[in-house]
Formats: structure tokens, C-alpha cells, sequence
């Protein structure tokens, strides 16, 4: 493949436009980073350069000829290969049959030759740098960073001529990372062409050639990588000059609203802090350090195994959900596709899930009072589409989003609201939305608990910020006198044992 | 993948209708057909005595439906329900001799809410399969009553006869139908309009987030197998006081009907669709199907072929579109 072209492509699915005219092209041995907000249509733009959808209107040249790329074996065919962001991986075949899926070597009578395959499987994971992995075991046996790079080896086996990286580094960890960019480079030389979509900046502007951005399904935007800037991408995926993202800090704290003493809980080890009302106190760490296990196990998500839990002076022991609930905790969890919605459900039926208490006489909920109280609240969070029946899988992250905020806001007697990764897939104008909103509800004197990867985030929005490590709590900090610098080392130092 | 609704105003635009609602059309107009052709060919089928019939027949997977549909909505399946109908008939048929009749079948029903109940805490509280727990039961319940009696038990009492079984209220509606009826706008009313009905719901799409929601989902997932279990038992009375007789090997399959039913009004296996009306109305497809192949002589087995292309023809039009 010399050249790929995408010639003014739209997509439309109904009266949604997925993608309106998205144009730009890319050369042999190019690497083409795609930049955008969820919902700007880069995952549409993926699936119909790999077959999976048609374009409405415009359409797609390979080296100068106008061709169909009419379904995925179609595209593969053509030598175009994709790793999405979701494992497809099957988890309890072989990492060699993952990888040879569909090309298994065969002898004469038609039996898989497992010699070959396991030599072959070996090899391609040898030219990956990961000699040390079994590929007779089954996939699943190896941590998600490492089945991502199962993927990508499966990708780019036979020498793809147009590769497309959907959020590849998402789970992987720096070595794997470091092992990717090595293999692009090495693909790059041998003139493959790569569209690298990534949220990640940093590793944007290092690893492509050329950055395209696009925004509400235009491409709006388009310059060689050592043209572009962090701000310049980030300015053409809003489409507004950045202003102030993080609203003013207001220090206007009242007496401790929780006060937590030597909480343990599987990989949480003796955990102390105090919240006051109007506090919002972030939590820093690595994944895995343990900060969301100390909110789970506060919540009553999963079993304590010991300390004290007292809320407005009332201890809260031996919890669950509901008696957290009812001592005042309201709980925004990590993964809002696992534990926080039903996402076959609606906006009603999700938003309303912790309240019903409040408009029900005995066992008999009051379904007009509901919709009403929904209504008002998810008007206030100015949910798109404004709509209660709207189904919740249909709904882009940051609305999503604001349906379980609007649920946890209804429950009756909140006094700490718990913040799990809250703009976690979430497009940056509902960030700036749901800052705002943080920094309302703490000026009403709830208290916040704020866990966040994005070390920005934390430091613009905290008032005070613990970094945990090892499922301990090892520093404590004002976000004004420190950076993600310091953070990290305290985050990531290994602890020497006990002496 | 998740498609953005990118700021196009369609505030005007009323939202397409669902595919689900386009299959309950087109599965009421297919009904409707049904009748008229039926209707001019077979001058029997309008008949005061063939509805009648019909509606009698419609009792029994009825009930079992209803209880069906709220299992179903919790995520579950009750594969016990045909025994319950045989163990249920069983002890309303046999100790109206001993007790007072009204005794005799609170003491049968409760045994579907004692069945529901030890299917429930299988599931919901030492956490098995919904499928095996209740296939088990099916088994162990039929096996017991095997045991209990191999011969047929009579009813005698004769307002279980007379007044429930056979009676007609202004001399149309069958007693049964009635309390089938009844049944429907309260199981409608429970799962929309009660805390533990909507729980329930949620629960069959996501359960871990209904917990977090402080939810009791242990209690509210037994619960939806307790009401399975009391309409499956209240099925199984109707039929004795229809047909005056009860055997041990009574409501074999019926489950499957059951099954049918909510799954041909929406139902999904495993939670997260169908509606009460979905479900009544699957009730009614299924009965008059049944009666139709009957009066035009088709034999029993090629009755079966067609249910069964009908379960799949419902299944392909609520089929999800590709995405």
C-alpha cells in the first residue's frame, strides 16, 4: 500500500452523524495519530476502514483507485488489521491458537500440527521480546497487559500494509509499551501504514508522524507531529481556547464529617483519615495500590476486617451498601459498565435506583413523583438527551455519567459522596461539568472523597490529597505545594519490609 | 462501540418506534389473521362453547407464565413449576377429605411458596444456577410424589367442583379465567409499581449495581422464585378443581410453555426484557394456536413443530439489529 485516502467519509445511523466529513491521507510507512473526544467519531472512522461498516457518503482510495472495503474479511484480505481497545481474545484456547485463529497449521490428513504451531506461536513472540511466555498455555492465564500484546501480535503476524491501534496502551504496562513502540518502528520501516488512536498526548506526539484531529466528526485539524503542541491538539479537539478547567478552590471547611481509624480490608492495611464537611480530599496510587478497596470496604462493597467508620458522629460497622446508604454514603464506583449501571435499563430506572425510598408508601412507589424528582435532577446535570426513557447503552460516557451522579444526588441524607475515577471515559466538556459540580457540593458542605489516575485532576480539584501505596496510606499533601513529580515517587517507591 | 448523538437538535423528532414494539404489532396483527380465517372456515371456532374452552385451557400456562415472567425479569429460570402444578393439585385433591376444603388448598399453595422459597435461597444465597437448582427440584418433587401416590386422587368438595372448577360467573366467564385475569393487572402492578418490583427488574441487568444501590438483592431474587412458586402451586389447584383428578404425573413440561410464553411477549432469558402485557399476550397466542390446529384436526405432533416455529419466529423478530 503506497498511499490510503479518506475522501470527505460520513456515516450516519439514523438521524445520529457518527461522522460528517472526516478527509485526510496517509503514506507508506507513515504513522498516523488520530486525535478526538469520545463521540468525535473515531471509533466509527475505525470500523469502516476494517469492513465492518459502509460510509455513507464519500469514500476511500488506495493508492489513487477508489475502493470498497466491504466487510471485514474483505479488509483483511487487503492487508488491513486492527487491535481494538476490547480483548477478543479467547480466553481458554492456547496463546498459540489465539494467534494462528483461522490459519492453524495442518498436516496432510488435516490434523493441526501442533509442533508447527507451537514453534511458529514461539517465534512470533520471540520477535515480539516476550521470549519468556508459553504459548501452549491457555491466553487467559496471563495479566491483561500482556494478552493486549497477544492481540497486537496476532495483528501484525503476517506484516500488515495498514494497521490500526485503538487505544493500544490503555492496559499496558511501560515495558510492554516500550516493546510496542519498538515493533511499530520496526513495522514503520518495512513501510506499513499505522493509524494510532490514542487519548495519551505524551505518547502521541512521540511515536507518529503526523496528527490528525478530528471533532464532532470532521477533521478539523491536521499537522506533522513536530508542528503539533499538547495545547494546540487539545484546543482543536474542544474547538475553544482552554480556559480555566478546575473552578476555584473555596477552603471553607466545616467540623470532621467521617472519620475513618485503622481500616483493614483485603490489600487495604490500617487506613486513618479524617473528612471534614466542604473537604475534598483526594486519593493518589498506582493501580492496585489499594485506594479503591479502601472505598469499597468503607461502603460495605466488600467485608471489612477491622477498624472504625464513624459518620456525624454515628459509627458505621459491619456495613453494606444499604446501611452505608443510610448513614449517609453514596458510592460512584470504578467501573461504570460493571457495577454502576444497568445499561439495558433506562435514564428513570437507573437514576432512580437509590431513592425510592423517599417516594414510596410502604412497598408502593409512587412512579409519577419518581419521574418528576428524576427529571429535575437529571435537568439540573444537563443530561443530552433529556430523556427518561432513553436507554443507557445508547448514551455516550459523560452522560452515562451523569446518570449515576443524578442517582447518588437523589439519595436521601447525603453527607459523603464517594468518587471512583468520576471522569473516567468521559468527554473533557463534562469534565469540566462534573469539576464544577464537585466543587458545588462541597461548598453545600458534603464531604468528597476523590480517587482519580489523573494526577492533573487531583492536584486542580483537591483540597487536601493522600497517596497510597501497597494499601497504606504513605503521605499526605497540599496539592498547591507539591507536583506530579513528588506524587509518583511517593506512590511508586517500594516500601522496605518492616524492620 | 458507543455512538455520540452529536448536537443535532431532534427535540421535534419522536423517537423511533422499537423493534420490540414493531414484533408485538406484528405478533397482534398475525393473531388477528388468525382469528378471521379461522373464524370463516371453522364456524365452531366463535362458538360461546369454544372460547370458553379456550379460555379454560389458558389458565394453567397462564399462572405459570406469570410467575415465569417475574423469574425471568430476576435473571432466573424455574424449571420446578411443572411439578409444583402435580404437587400442589396433588394436596388440594387429596386432603379436602380430612379438612375443610379453604384449608386444604392454603395448605397446597403454600407448599409452591416452600418450593419457591428453597429455590430461591439455593440461588440467591448459596449462589447456584438458576437452571440446575430448579432442574433438581423438577426431579426431586416429581420423584417424591411418585411416591406419595401412584393412583389418580379424586376431589369430592363441592365448591372446589362446582364453584372453582367448573362454575361461571353471569354463566360465560370460567371461575379459573376470572382469577387468571385478576392475577395479571396485580403481577403488573408489582413489578412497576412496588420498590421490590423494580428491584427485581434491575436486578435481572445488572445486580451488582442494585447492590450497591442498597439493595437486598439476596431478598428480593427469592422472592421473585416464592411468587413463581405460589402462581405454579395456585396453577396446579385450578386444574385439580377443573378436572376433579389429580395424578402424579400431571404438568409434565409445562415449564417449556411457560417459557414460551414470556419469551414470545419480549421476555429475554436471562433478564432485561419483556413486559407483563408482552407476557399475557404470548398466554393468548399460545392458547389460541393450540385450539385452532385442534379444530382443524392437525395432529398433536405437528401442533409441537409449529409452537416451536412460532418461539423461533418471535425470537428472530425481537432479535437484537446488528450493531
Amino acid at each position: 500500500m503506497q498511499q490510503i485516502s479518506l475522501i470527505k467519509v460520513a456515516k450516519s445511523f439514523g438521524a445520529t452523524l457518527a461522522l460528517r466529513e472526516a478527509s485526510f491521507t496517509a503514506y507508506r510507512g507513515e504513522v498516523v495519530a488520530i486525535c478526538g473526544e469520545n463521540g468525535a467519531g473515531k471509533s466509527t472512522l475505525m470500523s469502516i476502514l476494517a469492513g465492518s461498516r459502509m460510509p455513507t457518503l464519500g469514500h476511500i482510495e488506495i493508492n489513487g483507485k477508489t475502493v470498497l472495503i466491504t466487510s471485514p474479511h474483505d479488509a483483511f484480505d487487503r492487508g488491513i488489521r486492527t487491535v481494538y481497545q476490547e480483548l477478543s481474545l479467547l480466553p481458554d484456547l492456547s496463546v498459540a491458537e489465539n494467534l494462528f485463529l483461522g490459519e492453524l497449521p495442518v498436516n496432510g490428513w488435516g490434523r493441526i500440527d501442533w509442533a508447527t504451531l507451537w514453534a511458529d506461536a514461539g517465534t512470533e513472540m520471540v520477535a515480539l521480546g516476550m521470549p519468556e511466555i508459553d504459548v501452549r498455555r491457555p491466553a487467559g492465564d496471563y495479566p491483561v497487559a500482556v494478552q493486549q500484546m497477544f492481540e497486537i501480535a496476532k495483528a501484525i503476524r503476517n506484516k500488515p500494509e495498514l494497521l490500526i491501534l485503538d487505544e493500544p496502551t490503555g492496559v499496558l504496562t511501560q515495558r510492554e509499551t516500550d516493546l510496542l513502540f519498538a515493533k511499530i518502528a520496526e513495522l514503520k520501516a518495512a513501510g506499513t501504514i499505522i493509524f494510532y488512536i490514542s487519548h495519551r498526548m505524551e505518547e502521541v506526539l512521540e511515536i507518529s508522524d503526523r496528527v490528525v484531529v478530528l471533532k464532532d466528526g470532521r477533521s478539523v485539524d491536521e499537522a506533522p507531529a513536530d508542528m503539533m503542541t499538547h495545547d494546540r491538539i487539545i484546543q482543536s479537539m474542544v474547538g475553544r481556547p482552554l480556559e480555566k478547567i478546575y473552578p476555584p478552590r473555596v477552603r471553607d471547611h466545616g467540623p470532621v464529617r467521617m472519620s475513618v481509624q485503622g481500616l483493614r480490608a483485603p490489600g487495604v492495611h490500617d487506613v486513618s483519615f479524617d473528612l471534614k464537611a466542604g473537604e475534598i480530599l483526594g486519593f493518589c496510587g498506582l493501580v492496585g495500590s489499594g485506594r479503591s478497596e479502601v472505598m469499597r470496604a468503607i461502603f460495605g462493597a466488600d467485608p471489612r476486617q477491622g477498624g472504625d467508620v464513624v459518620i456525624d458522629g454515628v459509627p458505621l460497622n459491619a456495613p453494606t451498601p444499604k446501611r452505608a446508604m443510610a448513614a449517609g454514603l453514596g458510592f460512584v464506583t470504578e467501573e461504570r459498565k460493571v457495577d454502576g449501571l444497568a445499561l439495558d435499563a433506562d435514564v428513570l430506572d437507573n437514576a432512580g435506583l437509590a431513592s425510592m425510598s423517599r417516594i414510596s408508601r410502604g412497598p408502593v412507589l409512587n412512579r409519577r413523583a419518581q419521574r418528576d424528582m428524576v427529571f429535575r435532577q437529571v435537568q439540573k446535570l444537563d443530561l443530552r438527551p433529556l430523556e427518561l426513557s432513553y436507554i443507557l447503552r445508547r448514551m455516550s460516557g459523560g452522560n452515562q455519567q451523569k446518570v449515576i451522579l443524578a442517582k447518588w444526588l437523589l439519595m436521601q441524607g447525603l453527607k459523603v459522596l464517594i468518587l471512583d475515577e468520576p471522569t473516567r471515559g468521559v468527554d473533557i466538556a463534562t469534565k469540566v461539568e462534573i469539576y464544577r459540580l464537585i466543587a458545588d457540593l462541597a461548598a453545600q458542605g458534603m464531604g468528597i472523597l476523590l480517587i482519580s489516575s489523573e494526577m492533573p485532576e487531583i492536584l486542580g480539584l483537591a483540597h487536601r490529597l493522600c497517596v497510597m501505596n501497597s494499601g497504606r496510606i504513605v503521605a499526605e499533601m497540599v496539592p498547591e505545594e507539591t507536583n506530579e513529580h513528588e506524587i509518583f515517587v511517593a506512590a511508586a517507591t517500594v516500601e522496605r519490609p518492616a524492620a | 462501540m458507543t455512538e455520540q448523538t452529536l448536537s443535532q437538535p431532534q427535540k421535534e423528532q419522536r423517537p423511533p418506534m422499537s423493534r420490540a414494539a414493531k414484533a408485538n404489532i406484528l405478533f397482534g396483527v398475525g393473531v388477528v389473521v388468525l382469528i378471521i380465517v379461522t373464524a370463516l372456515m371453522q364456524e365452531v371456532f366463535l362458538t360461546e362453547r369454544n372460547m370458553v374452552n379456550v379460555a379454560r385451557q389458558m389458565v394453567t400456562t397462564g399462572l405459570l407464565s406469570i410467575g415465569m415472567y417475574v423469574v425471568i425479569r430476576s435473571g432466573g429460570i424455574d424449571l420446578s413449576v411443572g411439578s409444583t402444578v402435580a404437587f400442589a393439585g396433588l394436596l388440594a385433591a387429596g386432603l379436602q377429605e380430612t379438612m375443610p376444603v379453604g384449608a386444604a388448598i392454603a395448605i397446597a399453595l403454600s407448599v409452591g411458596v416452600v418450593v419457591g422459597l428453597i429455590n430461591g435461597v439455593l440461588i440467591a444465597y448459596m449462589r447456584l444456577q438458576p437452571f440446575i437448582v430448579t432442574l433438581a427440584m423438577m426431579g426431586a418433587v416429581r420423584g417424591a410424589l411418585f411416591i406419595y401416590s401412584e393412583t389418580p386422587t379424586y376431589a369430592t368438595d363441592k365448591f372446589f367442583l362446582k364453584t372453582l372448577g367448573a362454575g361461571k360467573i353471569f354463566g360465560v366467564v370460567p371461575v379459573t379465567f376470572a382469577i387468571f385475569l385478576a392475577c395479571i393487572p396485580v403481577v403488573w402492578f408489582f413489578m412497576n409499581h412496588t420498590r421490590s418490583g423494580r428491584s427485581i427488574m434491575a436486578i435481572g441487568m445488572n445486580p451488582e449495581t442494585v447492590r450497591l444501590a442498597g439493595v437486598n438483592v439476596r431478598a428480593q431474587t427469592t422472592l421473585a422464585y416464592v411468587i413463581c412458586g405460589f402462581f405454579a402451586a395456585l396453577a396446579g389447584v385450578l386444574l385439580a378443581a377443573r378436572l376433579g383428578i389429580s395424578q402424579p404425573s400431571v404438568g409434565v413440561a409445562y415449564e417449556l410453555d411457560a417459557i414460551a410464553a414470556v419469551v414470545i411477549g419480549g421476555g429475554i432469558l436471562g433478564g432485561g426484557g419483556g413486559t407483563v402485557g408482552g407476557m399475557f399476550g404470548g398466554v393468548i397466542a399460545l392458547a389460541l394456536i393450540d385450539n385452532v390446529l385442534n379444530l382443524f384436526n392437525v395432529q398433536s405432533y405437528y401442533q409441537q413443530i409449529v409452537k416451536g416455529v412460532i418461539i423461533l419466529i418471535a425470537v428472530l423478530l425481537r432479535r437484537k439489529p446488528d450493531s
